[in-house]
């Protein structure tokens, strides 16, 4: 086994899953922080410097800062999410830095976890488990209407972005004899609507028509505060929505306003801003409105995936080979 | 404001036998809730021990004296007793014991009980055939939304959301973790549904694409499964060893009672996610409860419990992973609607003497 001085050096942003450190032992001397919690801002800067390679989360903004910090021997950044809205893309490409990202392999859990966030506001599971918890089940369950929610069956889904994740999980829901599968996004994709018969649909249309609304779309500066109080007046009072992409593409004031007076239905996100979320934020002490941890990819196999994927786009960029899953 | 309905309907049916109401035509200042029709002394008397979807409401007060529970909580038994007394037919739902001290209280001319519901564990059927009530129930109907129900729970519980969403509420939620609150996928999955019915059948059709690797089942035989979904028939010892989420769909039997015990989790995968959406009655929650504490099983996802409602202080909710849900399995909107129709409908028919769309055979 070659000295650590030889084997290039990748900084870990914070502790992953011992498969992937074992993975990036095999030809990388590996610098991470001790215990769980994430390294403050200044210490990422830190242990950034003098990196060959760079393992970030999602909630590490890679930028000049980050850059200017690592230096000029920086060869590549391996981020462990599909989302690239951290990273400034255009300097990584402009200094040669390489930017691996984990598409592919999380397409199933995120589309998983979207549908359980679905089903789950679908049938007011938050309130049915403080209705167990508090006893309010002794006292109201004699009601034939109580806690009465909707049915996937028969209803209209609408999937804003049908990208990899957004067409896993039209494809699931196919299955529960849907009416309608509508979807929009900058560009019609026939050769994944057809199989499917979903069908494209302007924005508004899909906002119109839809009983379930379901973000599934990578955000950017373009579709930044997309779901604003416009939208929601747009869209049908019973109308559930779920957000799986990034906290950005919802106009979280409006969504609270829209919530409370009824504009729309419910709301089930995996994803807020900022996160976490601030227990005190006005959106948890609506019954109608789910918040889930961001844990979309969180199984362990996909966690495990991901790792192996950012494994070998580290090598690769080690080695100045392509990356396996280049973000540019 | 309505007027409530019992006195009401009984005072004006005694005195102005031949005038007819309308929903919403006004008495006096007051909409009148019940309707007699033309010839009230013919029209049957019914109890509706609930408040029921509109459409329902209106298709039963059409045909007969309706006496209608408006209020919000349910009546007390002695209020339930009083009101029965003399009916032709009763309008139910599962939390109502219907057994022979109800019969008799309603007395001898009560021919029709309808369920709002598809079990009738809570219906002595034996003494009602004995006094030659025909009992009407709704099957077929609940079974998406029941369906549903049980896929939502699978997730809730395999995806571990009782806990995230306390994590969000507690201000546990810290920066993001990669191993936390990581859960079991569907995707290359063994799942194995306990009684392939029509709600277990459906089950597993909506789970298919999810990437279930495979579907194995007990209980009875079902073609269909079998050739769409290629979902294989095995004994319950090798579903209990094999699956890594078991789905109990079955009725409550004699040959069911209990059947989920210490001896069917110690036979399940220690990360074995377990979902009961059937009857608290299959399981044996004591050892259930043992099971989840001592990591015998992975988790469990509960809508039906022993007893129903489950104590607050009862240990199944104090477990991470255990969610338990009040028993919603047909509670949607259009469900709901659906059953109380047809529960209407069972009871009209039964008091015509004409065939019930859903009659428990006994």
């Amino acid at each position: 086994m070659s000295s650590s001085d030889q084997l290039p050096r990748v900084y870990v942003a914070r502790s992953i899953p011992p498969h992937g450190m074992a993975r990036l032992r095999e030809r990388c001397h590996v610098i991470a922080p001790e215990g769980d919690e994430a390294p403050t801002r200044q210490e990422f800067l830190d242990g950034a410097r003098g990196m060959d390679a760079l393992f970030v989360f999602p909630n590490v903004k890679v930028d000049k800062e980050l850059l200017d910090a690592a230096g000029p021997q920086l060869k590549v950044i391996a981020t462990y999410s599909v989302g690239l809205d951290h990273i400034d893309i255009n300097l990584c490409k402009e200094r040669g830095v390489q930017v691996g990202y984990t598409p592919g392999v999380l397409t199933t859990a995120t589309a998983e976890t979207g549908i359980s966030l679905l089903m789950a506001t679908a049938r007011r599971m938050g309130e049915c488990i403080q209705a167990v918890k508090d006893g309010s089940w002794g006292t109201k369950w004699e009601r034939s209407m109580w806690l009465a929610g909707s049915e996937i069956a028969g209803s209209v889904i609408g999937i804003v972005g049908l990208g990899r994740i957004g067409l896993a999980i039209a494809k699931r829901l196919a299955s529960f004899e849907v009416s309608k599968i509508v979807y929009t996004g900058r560009n019609p994709r026939p050769e994944s609507a057809d199989p499917i018969g979903a069908e494209y649909v302007t924005f508004n249309d899909l906002l119109g028509q839809s009983d379930f609304v379901v973000i599934a779309c990578s955000v950017n500066e373009s579709n930044k505060g997309l779901f604003n109080a416009e939208a929601f007046k747009k869209m049908k009072k019973s109308s559930i929505l779920i957000n799986i992409s990034r906290g950005a593409v919802i106009d979280q004031d409006a969504l609270y306003e829209a919530l409370k007076s009824g504009e729309i239905g419910a709301a089930g996100l995996d994803v807020t801003t900022p996160e976490p979320l601030p227990p005190t934020d006005p959106l948890l002490a609506l019954p109608n409105c789910i918040v889930t941890p961001h844990v979309a990819s969180c199984t362990v196999t996909t966690r495990n995936n991901m790792c192996d994927l950012m494994a070998d786009n580290i090598f690769a960029g080690l080695e100045g080979r392509p990356l396996k899953t280049p973000a540019y | 404001m309505a007027l409530r309905v019992n006195c009401a309907a009984r005072f004006i049916a005694r005195w102005k036998p031949r005038i007819v109401f309308s929903q919403t035509e006004k008495l006096r200042g007051a909409p009148v809730i019940c309707n007699t029709n033309m010839s009230s002394a013919n029209a049957p008397k019914v109890f509706v021990s609930r408040r029921i979807p509109e459409k329902a409401k209106s298709l039963i007060a059409s045909q007969c004296n309706a006496i209608l529970w408006e209020k919000d909580e349910p009546p007390t038994r002695a209020e339930y007793l009083e009101k029965i007394s003399g009916i032709d037919g009763l309008f139910c739902l599962l939390t109502d014991k219907i057994d022979a001290q109800l019969l008799d209280a309603a007395g001898p001319n009560l021919r029709v009980v309808s369920t709002m519901s598809v079990g009738y564990d809570h219906v002595d059927v034996k003494e009602c055939a004995r006094r030659n009530i025909s009992v009407g129930y709704t099957p077929g109907i609940l079974t998406k939304a029941t369906a549903e129900l049980t896929i939502a729970l699978l997730l809730a519980t395999s995806r571990r959301l009782k806990e995230g969403i306390r994590a969000v509420e507690t201000g546990e939620w810290g920066t993001w973790k990669p191993m936390w609150l990581c859960g079991q996928g569907l995707d290359g999955a063994t799942v194995g549904v306990v009684g392939m019915g029509r709600i277990g059948y459906t089950v597993a059709q909506c789970l298919n694409p999810f990437g279930v690797a495979r579907f194995l089942y007990a209980g009875h035989r079902n073609a269909d499964a079998e050739a769409e979904l290629k979902a294989e028939f095995v004994d319950i010892d090798k579903l209990y060893s094999e699956s890594d989420f078991v789905v109990a769909c079955c009725a409550l039997t004699p040959e069911t009672a209990g059947m989920f015990n210490a001896d069917a989790f110690r036979k399940m995968k220690k990360t074995a996610v377990f979902v009961n959406s059937s009857r608290g009655g299959v399981v044996n929650q004591e050892d259930l409860i043992a099971a989840l504490e001592s990591g015998e099983i992975g988790a469990a996802g509960l809508d039906v419990t022993t007893p129903e409602p489950l104590p607050t202080d009862s240990p199944l909710l104090s477990l991470k992973n255990c969610v338990v849900l009040p028993h919603i399995g047909s509670a949607t909107h259009d469900t709901r609607e659906a059953m109380a129709v047809l529960a209407a409908e069972n009871l009209i028919a039964g008091l015509k003497g004409e065939k019930m769309p859903s009659k428990i055979d006994d």
